[in-house]
């Protein structure tokens, strides 16, 4: 089955962190998408542009209506996402549990809709 | 029906043949009389109309297991050889499944009630005090979050079974308790939930048999349970257990409870199930009241507090340091209790006791005073009262 795995964290906690530490963060990411490609699970994974630089698109009676700014004001940004491809969302969950931002932050995990 | 989930793969479809079963046994036994074997030949049934619908469906609605045996009359036959062996896990598969961390609480009890137990939905809801469309749709609603998010129809592999069992054993207790704690609702029901809680309890130690806290929740279990007769006055009020009417204990639960503590106490590892179910035996197997083992209990609690260091944990250890140790003690504890359980009816009326031993009767007063303004039923009303008017 395939599931995303949406990681939200506050944006604001990379200002609160040192370069050394972002840096220990992102190597954790790097090591976490090595073992993803090793289990051949890994389907595309990305990281997001913080959310000031997010445009909503909506449309109303055929009219598109843009704003700046995310969808919903939350606590926690989305900002980024893998697609993985495992047997069962016990799976999913460990492989969720690995992510590097779920120790400060959260990762959602969502089945993706088959075709 | 849990051979039918698990080669199936799909709740859905397995209780829909199940259900056709029992319309099927409906019409067919008035004519026909009792099948020699009604469980065996429901099952079977059940089968035949898993078979049916699966036929009947289009492809492409099928869960994906299922797409490529059903093209063929091989595929099927292979289908219905499947379906003819259960697999003795099959049974602790569904329990698993049904307690997944991934749904929430009351879906996980529901679920458990309703493909475990068998259950009817009315049934569950009567017994929590639910409209049955609610409880329906809960149980919709889990089944499909089940199939859609993948949840595996497994018992979790051994690094995830501590993890798991914690789940699995606080549904149980939980069921237990709700038939066993209420005094308002239908009582054949709650009764009725406590001896599935039971009955489920017996069917994990059997296919667990070396989960110390299993077998620890099961004798807990049933060291209440043994209890059901003499707990409740004629009038419905609660009994107090030294006040209790020892005669009327089940003394053959009592027994095989006893024989399940001491089987769990050969794995040396006592988790707060095996401990609570421990305290449960001194009480149980004291003759008298008076000649109840406290200091025993005290220690127990104390292991507990060590475990779960929670304010409750802490005031029933305080008790069971006034009974082995006296008012002066117990007070000591329960004066750094105050404020965590300042809204908690058990804190102050367990105070006004200590302070009635002690001979402080107006602070006495005070304590069983703020505990009756807490009071939410006439039962603990009425008790309250009575101790205000000696």
């Amino acid at each position: 089955m395939k599931y995303m795995l949406l990681i939200n964290s506050e944006e604001s906690f990379y200002e609160s962190v040192t370069e050394e530490q972002i840096g220990e963060i992102m190597a954790g990411y790097g090591r976490f998408t090595e073992e993803l490609e090793a289990a051949g699970a890994n389907v595309e994974s990305n990281r997001l542009q913080p959310t000031s630089t997010a445009t909503t698109v909506r449309v109303r009676d055929g009219k598109t209506a843009t704003t700046d700014g995310p969808f919903a004001e939350t606590k926690e940004q989305l900002g980024g996402y893998y697609v993985i491809d495992v047997p069962n969302l016990d799976d999913a969950i460990a492989f969720a549990a690995k992510i590097p931002s779920a120790e400060y932050g959260s990762v959602e995990v969502r089945p993706i809709w088959e075709m | 029906m849990a051979t039918l989930i698990r080669v199936l793969g799909d709740f859905e479809l397995a209780e829909d043949a199940r259900q056709d079963a029992f319309v099927a046994a409906l019409e067919r036994w008035p004519e026909t009389g009792l099948p020699r074997r009604p469980g065996a030949w429901i099952q079977t049934t059940a089968r035949n109309k898993a078979i049916d619908r699966i036929r009947r469906q289009r492809v492409e609605q099928l869960p994906g297991d299922l797409r490529e045996l059903s093209s063929s009359d091989e595929g099927i036959d292979r289908l219905i050889t499947k379906l003819d062996q259960p697999i003795e896990d099959d049974q602790l598969r569904l329990i698993f499944t049904c307690c997944h961390p991934a749904l929430t609480r009351e879906a996980q009890v529901a679920l458990t009630l309703s493909t475990v137990a068998g259950l009817r939905t009315e049934e569950i809801a009567r017994a929590f005090l639910t409209p049955t469309p609610t409880l329906a749709q809960r149980l919709v609603r889990s089944k499909r979050k089940i199939r859609l998010a993948g949840i595996p129809f497994r018992v979790p592999p051994e690094e995830l079974l501590p993890e798991r069992l914690p789940q699995v054993l606080l549904v149980l207790y939980l069921i237990f308790n709700e038939g066993y704690s209420a005094t308002d609702g239908d009582t054949l029901v709650r009764q009725e939930l406590c001896d599935e809680a039971i009955r489920l309890g017996r069917l994990l130690v059997t296919l667990l048999p070396y989960e110390s806290e299993a077998l620890g929740l099961l004798a807990l279990m049933m060291f209440q349970h043994s209890r059901r007769d003499s707990r409740t006055d004629d009038a419905g009020g609660l009994v107090l257990l030294e006040e209790q009417d020892r005669d009327r204990w089940d003394v053959e639960l009592i027994a095989e409870a006893a024989r399940l503590v001491r089987r769990a106490r050969e794995s040396h590892v006592a988790g707060t199930y095996l401990l609570q179910a421990e305290i449960a035996a001194q009480h149980s197997l004291a003759r008298t009241a008076e000649q109840t083992d406290w200091c025993r209990i005290e220690s127990l609690y104390r292991d507990i507090l060590e475990r779960e260091p929670t304010p409750v944990v802490a005031l029933n250890h305080a008790v069971a340091v006034l009974m082995s140790d006296g008012p002066g003690a117990a007070l000591a504890l329960l004066e750094r209790l105050a404020e965590p359980l300042t809204d908690y009816l058990y804190f102050h009326a367990t105070l006004g006791e200590v302070l009635t031993r002690l001979g402080r009767v107006a602070d006495a007063r005070l304590a069983y005073t703020s505990a009756l303004s807490l009071a939410r039923n006439a039962h603990e009303q009425a008790f309250l009262r009575g101790k205000l008017a000696r």
